[in-house]
């Protein structure tokens, strides 16, 4: 592997950034066809009750409206068992949160959609739309929903166990258990033991742009979907296996993305403006507010958390154990396997034992976040190894250091790392000056957390074709949430041997390009990015030919460099050769198709500042430093944009961010301004030091970087505040009142 | 022989143990001689002809994408786990 790069690691401008920052780009919502009808969502008042009426009949009266679909719209589900690419789920899951059916299973689950000619006409006519409910007790905790008695979501829900299906119906979809060495003999051995309990919230991913969909269903019987998604391919599936439709019966054209963060892979709107779009013969548009975006999409779950680590005297870990019940909200699929296999992941102890629960409970259905299940593992082990360091009086980096996990180090569900960098993290911390700079006042206190993510391949698709100008027209899948065009153009720019400007990147439809997974995991810059070199390969290979052609000679004789073809003495920058492709043989196609392996995890730690005012509780980030291993930096503004994205939505979830719920299950702070983000008022700039220990598995290097980062601010910020204000805060968010009351009741 | 390392809840159907010695060349050749020697453990692994989606292999410590059809070395270290995916639909 070259180490020697003239595209990756500079920072070109964005191939979309002129667009975006002129607002020509084309979201979702931009999108205007002729005879446009615009859909409205009728959502349920309650967070459970059996539906034991609809009747549409005043709705479809109301002047304006075009149709009207509910569940009973849908094809039958059966019990037929789907893989979208997420796990094997029940399609009745599935279908039954985009319409419900039967029951409502949370406050906002949807019930009907209507179609009319105007989006008010639209509004009203769903409100028109009666509807008879059974109210049912609601549970809103995984704690409660796995008490007996608890209020029972779905009566067909048996408790999993590794593959196996239990009796047990209590709101437990799954239980695993995850075990290595002997934790109760490693608890005997330990000096010092603590065992915490952690309580965290749900939180929102909170992208700007809310979900839309608008739908075409021709009269060919072609479904046509334009949206804002992270996986145009998910989408055109989940469609198709809602409305049981052949795959190839519907495209999917994703638009630009204003954020999305995991939020953006389940399917919402889609199928209801296609039944929409089918009963009124013309295309429908819905786009969700802001409250149906908190109450209805899909955030990260809350979760109750146990974690006990023993230690030695001088530092060594010699057991660890965690309980995790996360809530998956209404459908199975909280991301406790991820948080289970993460909460001791930075560490190397020989004894480990942890068991996760999956529950559902009366909120919306949980999707993915960043890292999904790790960031609310790791405020809890964290947490308890910084008290640990406090009461053996060593330093939180060492005793981190001392533990670290490392090639070889076996991991809790059995696989060894292969080459990481969390020792380098945590060596980057120590030296760092943020770490060994003064606190500079009073109230204030500093705390470090560290991280992991695993990062995924899964396919990717990409095809180049060469201009004769020199320039090529690289065309992908994997929609673009955080500069994914520049960093895959700049892959293909290396091997190609021209400036990355001279790569044309586009994001296609479902017809336009192979099958691409999801833009999640972390996996766009490694694995499209990875399929981009293989076309780029490919291309080369072809371009071969043709110098072996003008200079009479075989393919195998010809050399490339740098962009340069040459053989004894003859030389041929590409952009001279790619002039000739049409006298030569004609057009240059280059193509990659990967399911890669290799994949690199990402280690990531913190530091944080905070000052916590004594009179009211309120903390204020004085400074923060994210530091990630990303492997090779491709594109190195654009990692500490992630660093820093992921970083700020961490501090988010560590102090402000949470679903306010009333004992109804109803959200009591659903806009953004109640749900409270932090803005760039409210910290300091984001500082980032870049780890780069290169992933062995992958051609330039990559790990990813959109996730890991956000997993180790809450820890650090509670490690903060407990120097700041002498308190140990073990429920997210770390709000004011919380604070205050720890204090209170020292 | 490759060494096979057994999730915590299948090792009951080991005897307890955590690992068992069982030859084969594949991954599918694999779970059919660990079914041989431990009954039951394949219905816990594999549905409708492949992997459970919910369940990954690692081929000497690398989480492999193609399933049942992975090839195995004779001194490869095999485990079950847990898959990572990005979120349910």
């Amino acid at each position: 592997m070259s180490t020697q790069y003239n595209v990756i690691g500079t920072r070109p401008i964005r191939h979309d950034g002129a667009d975006k920052v002129t607002g020509r780009a084309l979201y979702g919502a931009d999108i205007q066809l002729n005879g446009l009808l615009h859909g409205a969502i009728l959502r349920s008042p309650h967070a459970h009750a059996r539906i034991k009426r609809i009747d549409t009949s005043k709705a479809e009266a109301l002047p304006g409206v075009k149709a009207v679909a509910t569940a009973a719209d849908f094809p039958a589900a059966g019990d037929k068992i789907v893989d979208l690419g997420e796990g094997a789920t029940p399609l009745s899951y599935i279908r039954g949160n985009v319409l419900a059916q039967g029951k409502v299973l949370y406050r906002g689950h949807a019930i009907a959609g209507v179609a009319a000619t105007s989006a008010h006409i639209a509004e009203e006519a769903a409100s028109l739309i009666e509807v008879e409910y059974e109210v049912l007790p609601c549970t809103l905790t995984a704690p409660d929903a796995m008490k007996d008695g608890a209020p029972i979501l779905h009566e067909d829900l048996h408790m999993q166990e590794f593959g196996k299906k239990t009796d047990k119906v209590n709101n437990v979809a799954d239980h695993f258990r995850f075990s290595i060495g002997d934790a109760e003999k490693g608890f005997e051995e330990a000096d010092l033991i603590i065992e915490r309990e952690f309580h965290t919230s749900t939180v929102h991913q909170g992208y700007i742009e809310p979900h839309n969909a608008t739908v075409l269903w021709n009269n060919d019987g072609r479904v046509q979907v334009w949206t804002s998604t992270q996986g145009s391919f998910v989408v055109r599936d989940t469609t198709a296996c809602i409305l049981d439709l052949p795959v190839a019966q519907v495209k999917v054209t994703p638009m630009e993305i204003g954020g999305g963060f995991g939020g953006k892979i389940p399917v919402y709107l889609e199928p209801v403006a296609a039944v929409l779009s089918k009963k009124s013969g013309r295309p429908v548009k819905i786009v969700m507010t802001r409250k149906d975006v908190f109450e209805a999409s899909g955030p990260t779950p809350g979760s109750y958390i146990r974690a006990k680590i023993g230690a030695k005297r001088d530092g060594t870990f010699t057991a660890a154990q965690a309980y995790l019940a996360y809530e998956a909200g209404a459908y199975p699929g909280a991301m406790v396997g991820p948080g289970a296999m993460c909460i001791f992941a930075a560490y190397d102890i020989k004894n480990v034992t942890v068991d996760g629960y999956d529950v559902v409970v009366n909120k919306p259905s949980t999707a993915a976040y960043r890292a999904p299940g790790a960031t609310n593992a790791a405020f809890a082990a964290e947490s308890v190894v910084d008290e640990i360091a406090e009461k053996l009086g060593i330093d939180p980096v060492d005793i981190r250091l001392k533990n670290a996990a490392k090639e070889g180090t076996q991991r809790v569900d059995g696989p060894k790392y292969r080459r990481v960098g969390c020792v380098e993290v945590l060596q980057a911390i120590k030296a760092s000056e943020h770490y060994n700079a003064p606190l500079g006042g009073p109230n204030r206190g500093r705390g470090i957390g560290i991280g992991f993510w695993f990062n995924v391949g899964l396919p990717s698709s990409c095809t180049i074709s060469v201009n004769a100008d020199g320039s090529v027209n690289l065309v992908e899948g994997s929609t673009d949430i955080g500069g994914t065009r520049t960093s895959i153009a700049m892959q293909a720019a290396e091997v190609l041997g021209i400036p990355a400007e001279q790569v044309h990147p586009s994001v296609v439809d479902t017809d336009s390009i192979g099958f691409t997974a999801v833009t999640g995991g972390s996996r766009t810059t490694f694995a499209t990015g990875w399929a981009a070199i293989e076309a780029a390969r490919d291309i080369v290979r072809q371009m071969k030919e043709r110098a072996a052609k003008l200079w009479e000679t075989e393919p195998a004789e010809v050399n490339f460099e740098n962009g340069v073809f040459s053989k004894n003495g003859k030389s041929m920058p590409f952009a001279e050769l790619a002039s000739k492709i049409g006298e030569t043989g004609g057009p240059i196609v280059g193509r990659g198709a990967v399911n890669p392996r290799g994949v690199g995890g990402s280690f990531a730690g913190a530091i944080a500042d905070v000052e916590v005012d004594p009179e009211t509780g309120k903390t204020q980030v004085v400074r923060f430093t994210s530091i990630q291993d990303v492997g090779k930096a491709i594109h190195p503004a654009y990692v500490e944009g992630q660093m820093q994205g992921g970083s700020v939505q961490g501090i988010g979830w560590g102090l402000n961010e949470e679903y306010y719920m009333d004992t109804t299950g109803t959200m009591r702070n659903s806009s953004l301004l109640d749900y409270r983000m932090p803005t760039a008022l409210d910290l300091p700039m984001i500082e980032t030091i870049i780890v780069e220990v290169p992933n062995p598995g992958h051609p330039f290097g990559v790990r990813g970087v959109g996730e890991a980062n956000i997993v180790p601010p809450p820890a650090a910020l509670a490690n903060a505040i407990h120097q700041a204000a002498g308190v140990r805060l073990r429920t997210l968010p770390m709000k004011p009142s919380t604070i205050m009351e720890a204090v209170w009741a020292k | 022989m490759a060494t096979v390392y057994l999730p915590t809840l299948l090792r009951p159907l080991a005897g307890g143990r955590e690992s068992v010695q069982v030859e084969g060349a594949t991954v599918r050749q694999i779970i059919d001689n660990l079914e041989q020697q431990h009954p039951g453990i394949k219905e816990r692994l594999v549905e409708n002809n492949r992997l459970k989606p919910n369940i990954s292999v690692a081929v000497d410590n690398e989480i492999l994408p193609l399933g049942l059809i992975e090839s195995v070395n004779p001194d490869s270290e095999i485990h079950f786990v847990q898959a990572i995916t990005g979120g349910k639909n």
